[in-house]
């Protein structure tokens, strides 16, 4: 074990070999170069942003630098001298630590007990000795965790503490944070980048990756740009200083997307990386409901979670023919269960869900599918699709048993086809063949199913939840043409979305979803960023427990 | 109904409770040092339906151990060789190939079945030679309780080997690494790895254990209990040790409580032969699965497995 | 547009498994699979030979004796007999599998239906004319085998009971009772030792003309071919395939998963209680005290081997009842326990498993357990979420 919270001594300034260089990095899975010929270095007591869009090789780089992917070519320096990473083990020795998107935290187990793992050489655990060095490292990080607490009934935000604890426990001198924030609430990102101070200060190395852009600029002292596999472009720290925040974006688009002008949606774009003064006009544009009879309404319902994620409660909205009511919240906060008990995948503790002024508590998903009402899941590969069916079947997984297709049980393959073929044409799915395997399709031609799936004969309330979450840039504005189309058409439609952006765009009214209930309501307009986001804080205690 | 009612009355004599009792804690012995195994291998996340030939294995290697060698000790060593070999083949396929658990297991059972059977025969030609009885030990002072002191402190050394297993396992678990390990291994084993500890090590020692004391508590049947090995003469006790251990959340206080209960169910007849009461076999044959039944049906709802059961680990897998 | 002008014209797109992988052609793709279903078979028959070898008998000499009592002169109708029973058990694993459920509980439900059969049997014959006696035995068998499913079956359904216990537990139970019922109310007061009345010769089911193989073959081979045909072809099967394949998205397209649940175990004992009715009524004509053929053991390996086609299974089992009728002669021959067959069955799950790790590494095509049948241990001892 490394003597001190954080090993040898270094200086934050030491000018001599980066902490951690890698050098010519390639990997390539089936189909996909996910890293082509990577370079990157990265100082100790710096914080080194790694920047790109989703599927831009960041995951594989993380995956690489600890250990749990070996590259196919390319070396990788610690302190100028090559290492050899060829398990998380491996890892860890070269004192590379690395704290994921998803915890990895045991959640049963308590924080003690997490920190303990994998760390005492004698066979008998000394926890008197493992209380007395967490406290250590936790006052030198400035923040307060119950040793004891249980590790799954802690907040996001503080689990991330202790996967950061866990790190410098370990002797890790880098420290590798992937989309840190992308679970926090804005007390804790501040609260994260407080810490993120402290380590500079001790001399770690950090590698924070990252696809939102006013994140990278506000931390980092240095920027690289990832793009289809590539490093394409850097930003140095004097760079950063001497321009702009303007110009700063400009650069980093340019890099990013390549210029404007190919691909041809700049304020897509712009959108995309959450410039959101530009999208003042485009929101006022939006019509506001009307005052017609809800479609679809919630009065007072509560269902329970499902043991991973929370459920709602006392949650009552109305959703109008035409209308798109935005959802906002942090992930996790019971959007599941929400879109679950309208969709009839979930049982309503109390309340009553309402369709067309119909209590439909007791019906079940098809009995409510008949009604009209579609859901869209987020859980797209879970629950979405049955991946060893083929795409046609897929399409009409909703309508097992309906005519015309099947008669009297037994299946009527060509109108099965005939039907397929002709939703493959209209959303543009792309696939080999109708008699594909679904689970051979991209992420977004998996999405262009669902939405095919749902959309087709006739729906008239649909819920989304997340329907752009990790597609590339031209799917998501299909799907958002998509959304809009079908209300504009008479339907009416929930938009349930972590992305603050996609809401404003689309929603003219948001509600906001915090641990369960909704917190309140906000129409679109000028600062309906800002009220939503304070909605969103909700009142997480000092602890950071959620009650 | 009078018959039964005087039956009954005549049942719980001083004779019938003492047989009963100490019939319930040799019966529990086999289930005991099996469950606990299986409780071993669960808590990491594995799940051994070949139990039931593991210890048939045991069973076997251990009643020639113990034949040729002319003792209890060598029979009990070699006993739990030979779980561990048949539980060598659920690690090798299962834990560190990645291929499903419940096959291999149905497949071990077979085996195990199959093997003994055919081993017997080849070596003992049709004829079942008889291992001689072993002695008890009694606790002195303590065997003089009435009833409790028969049953509970006059028993052969093993039982309270037994005993000290489960004190032993339990110390295990919650004060040392391995204990830890083995939980993580079975609740999230990411994390595990992620820690810098195989995953796949950790599992194929819990499952070798397992292998190991699911062959101690079969041999105890061919060399205690019966003195003699019959093919399928664990008669399903390695599925009930299965139950044993998902009842008892992986506990292994809770393992040998429950051991004692299905015990007491399994010695049911012998002591109610005591008593002149003449129930089938068949009755008292399905009692214990009838009880267990009754457990799930009751207590399922409170049954603890962790996440990770009968999952193979595969790094980076998705 | 990514579609293919062929596709347009396409034969009717197949719902059932295995679909092809776009990377082999159609024709490879057959050679493969008929490939891996044989070789675990193969290497498990050489393995047998080689554990012959080290006790000290003639494999060639065991294989051949094999060859004789299975097929050679009229014994291939023996091995035909044997199917019936079989080939039910099968179909009833198979419809419960596909769901990825595992119905463990085979030996009880086939017992449970024998032991009705012969005691009811003898009052139908002696009452109803021929035809209306089977058809209500048969049922009858059925319903046993069925009800014996039910409080796992819903178990499952409504707490996400581990159905493997639970089946499990209900067989040992219900051998158990079976016994009780031959020795008392069913016992033939005529004989001594612990056996259910006989049923007459001539009320046996009829045999095939110019064989000594009784109809009930027949009647098993037609129900497999009927429920392969709804397993592939209806919505039925489809919701069983959707539910088996991925139980999260059977629930979120609307499909009533406790139902499937229940009527999937409920169809596999009723199957697995008429394989003994056909097997009574055929062949055994009573049933003794401690008696148990545990067909279900020793059919599950071909039931995965043919992936869960029910086509498929029809060649196995053929297999299997050869090695069986064969092999009972051929270990007397060599001084064996017939439980060496066990040994070999075992091999070739052993084998059958090596064999899928090995293809899949190599990309080789659909392993022989649907993901679901894995993952069915996944699921807690009873609920822990509300799913089931």
């Amino acid at each position: 074990m490394a003597d001190g919270a954080l090993g040898a001594g270094m200086s934050p300034t030491d000018p001599g070999a980066p902490a951690v260089e890698l050098v010519g990095i390639s990997k390539r899975f089936p189909g996909v170069l996910a890293n082509d010929d990577v370079h990157l270095a990265v100082r100790r007591g710096e914080v080194h942003c790694l920047l790109g869009e989703n599927g831009a090789g960041k995951s594989t780089l993380i995956s690489i630098l600890s250990g749990m992917q070996r590259p196919d070519s390319g070396t990788i320096l610690i302190d100028g001298e090559p290492a050899r990473i060829r398990s998380p083990r491996d890892a860890l020795k070269m004192g590379i630590g690395t704290v994921y998107q998803h915890s990895t935290l045991i959640p049963a187990l308590s924080v003690l007990e997490n920190l303990m793992l994998g760390e005492s050489r004698r066979i008998v655990l000394d926890r008197g000795r493992a209380r007395a060095r967490m406290a250590e490292i936790a006052k030198m990080l400035g923040v307060e965790v119950d040793p004891d607490a249980r590790t799954g009934d802690l907040a996001l935000g503080r689990q991330q503490q202790v996967e950061i604890i866990s790190a410098l426990w370990k002797g890790s001198r880098v420290l590798v944070l992937d989309e840190p924030t992308s679970m926090l609430t804005p007390q804790g990102v501040e609260e994260l980048e407080k810490v993120l101070v402290q380590l500079k200060q001790q001399g770690t190395a950090i590698i924070f990756i990252t696809h939102k852009l006013h994140e990278a600029l506000a931390v980092s002292d240095r920027i690289t740009i990832l793009r289809r596999g590539r490093a394409i472009g850097e930003l140095s720290s004097e760079e950063i200083r001497s321009s702009t925040p303007e110009q700063n974006r400009a650069t980093i688009v340019r890099l990013m997307f390549g210029d404007a002008t190919d691909i041809g949606d700049a304020p897509e774009l712009q959108t995309r990386i959450e410039d959101v003064e530009d999208l003042g006009a485009r929101r006022l544009a939006i019509a506001a409901g009307g005052d017609e009879e809800p479609i679809l309404e919630l009065k007072s319902v509560s269902a329970p979670g499902d043991g991973l994620e929370p459920g709602i409660v006392d949650v009552s909205m109305k959703v109008r023919a035409g209308q798109i009511l935005g959802v906002a919240g942090i992930d996790g906060n019971g959007q599941r269960a929400l879109a679950e008990t309208i969709a009839g995948q979930r049982r309503a503790r109390t309340g009553s869900v309402e369709l067309f002024g119909t209590p439909v508590n007791r019906l079940g998903v098809s009995a409510r599918q008949k009604l009209g009402l579609r859901y869209v899941t987020d859980d797209r590969l879970g629950e979405g699709i049955v991946r060893n069916l083929s795409v046609s079947i897929n399409l009409l997984l909703k309508r097992i048993g309906e005519q015309p297709f099947w008669r009297r049980g037994r299946i009527d393959a060509r109108k099965v086809n005939a039907a397929a073929l002709e939703l493959v044409a209209e959303y543009d799915i792309r696939t080999p063949g109708i008699a594909t395997r679904a689970g051979t399709l991209s992420g977004g031609n998996i999405q262009k199913l669902l939405l095919a799936r749902e959309l087709s004969l006739g729906p008239k309330v649909v819920v989304f939840n997340k329907p752009t979450y990790g597609l590339d840039l031209r799917t998501t504005e299909n799907v958002r043409e998509v959304i809009r189309r079908l209300t504009a058409e008479g339907a009416g439609a929930v938009l349930i979305s972590t992305d603050l952006d996609e809401l404003l765009e689309l929603a003219g009214e948001i509600v906001v979803l915090s641990r369960g209930r909704l917190v309140g309501t906000v129409q679109n307009g000028r600062d309906a960023a800002e009220r939503i986001g304070a909605l969103m804080i909700g009142d997480a205690d000092s602890t950071g427990a959620v009650a | 109904m009078t018959a039964v009612l005087a039956a009954a009355s005549g049942l719980f004599t001083q004779s019938f409770v003492t047989a009963l009792l100490a019939g319930g804690v040799l019966a529990s012995i086999p289930l005991m040092f099996t469950a606990v195994g299986e409780a071993i291998s669960e808590r990491s996340g594995v799940l051994n339906i070949g139990l039931e030939g593991m210890m048939l294995v045991g069973a076997y290697t251990g009643f020639l151990g113990a034949y040729e060698a002319h003792s209890m000790w060598v029979g009990f060593l070699t006993g739990a060789l030979g779980g561990v070999v048949a539980a060598v083949l659920m690690v090798v396929l299962s834990v560190r190939m990645g291929l499903d658990q419940i096959v291999i297991g149905i497949a071990i059972t077979l085996a195990g079945e199959g093997i003994t059977s055919v081993l017997q025969q080849a070596q003992f030609g049709g004829a079942y030679p008889r291992l001689p009885a072993y002695p008890q030990v009694a606790i002195p002072g303590l065997d003089s309780i009435p009833i409790l002191g028969k049953s509970l402190f006059d028993q052969p050394l093993v039982v309270y080997f037994g005993l000290g297993l489960v004190v032993a396992v339990a110390w295990m678990f919650s004060r040392t690494r391995w204990g830890l390990e083995l939980r993580a291994a079975g609740e999230k084993p990411e994390a595990l790895d992620a820690a810098g500890v195989s995953v796949l090590n950790t599992r194929s020692y819990a499952t070798l254990a397992t292998g190991a004391l699911a062959g101690v508590g079969g041999a105890y049947l061919s060399v205690i209990a019966a003195g003699t090995f019959t093919p399928f003469m664990t008669q399903g006790q390695g599925y009930m040790a299965i139950v044993i251990a998902m009842l008892a959340r992986g506990r292994p206080v809770w393992v040998a409580v429950a051991s004692f209960v299905f015990g007491i169910s399994l010695s049911l007849s012998t002591a109610l032969q005591l008593t002149g009461i003449n129930i089938s076999a068949d009755v008292i044959n399905m009692l214990p699965f009838a009880a267990i039944m009754l457990a799930l049906v009751i207590f399922a709802r409170s049954a603890y497995l962790p996440p990770a059961l009968a999952v193979p680990y595969v790094r980076g897998a998705r | 547009m990514a579609i293919a002008a062929e596709d347009r014209a396409a034969a009717p797109a197949p719902p059932a498994p295995p679909p092809a992988r776009p990377a082999t052609g159609r024709g490879q793709m057959v050679v493969l699979t008929f490939v891996r279903s044989l070789v675990p078979v193969v290497l498990a028959l050489l393995a047998g030979a080689v554990l012959l070898l080290v006790l000290g008998r003639s494999p060639v000499r065991f294989y051949s004796d094999v060859w004789r009592y299975g097929v050679e002169l009229n014994n291939w109708q023996n091995s035909a007999v044997l199917m019936a029973p079989l080939l039910l058990v099968a179909a009833g694993l198979v419809v419960v599998f596909r769901a990825n459920i595992w119905n463990l509980g085979y030996d009880a439900q086939y017992l449970l239906g024998a032991v009705f059969v012969v005691g009811y049997g003898p009052w139908m014959f002696a009452h109803f004319p021929l035809p209306v006696a089977y058809a209500v035995l048969f049922v009858m068998a059925g319903l046993a085998g069925a009800i014996w499913t039910i409080v796992p079956a819903l178990l499952r359904a409504y707490f996400g009971t581990n159905e493997i216990i639970t089946t499990l537990m209900m067989s040992f139970i219900g051998i158990d009772v079976a016994n009780i019922l031959v020795k008392g109310p069913f016992q033939d007061p005529t004989v001594t030792i612990p056996q259910t009345k006989t049923i007459p010769y001539n009320d046996m089911l009829p045999n095939i003309p110019g064989t000594h193989i009784h109809v009930g073959f027949l009647v098993a081979l037609g129900i497999v071919l009927v429920l392969h045909y709804l397993l592939t072809r209806t919505s039925f099967g489809l919701r069983l395939q959707v539910f088996g394949e991925n139980p999260k998205a059977a629930r979120h397209v609307g499909i009533n998963v406790r139902r499937l649940i229940i009527s999937s175990f409920l169809w596999s004992g009723f199957l697995i209680g008429v394989s003994a009715a056909v097997d009574i009524l055929g062949l055994w004509s009573y049933v003794r005290a401690n008696w148990n053929p545990s067909y279900g053991n020793t059919v599950i390996p071909f039931v995965f081997l043919a992936r869960l086609n029910l086509l498929a299974v029809i060649p196995f089992v053929a297999f299997y009842a050869v090695l069986s009728t064969g092999g009972d002669l051929a270990t007397q021959a060599v001084s064996l326990p017939t439980d060496f067959l066990l040994v070999i069955v075992a091999l070739i799950l052993l084998f059958m498993t090596i064999i899928e790790f090995l293809g899949r590494r190599r990309e080789l095509g659909q392993s022989y357990l649907t993901k679901g049948l894995r993952e069915a241990l996944r699921q807690p001892l009873v609920r822990r979420r509300r799913s089931p």
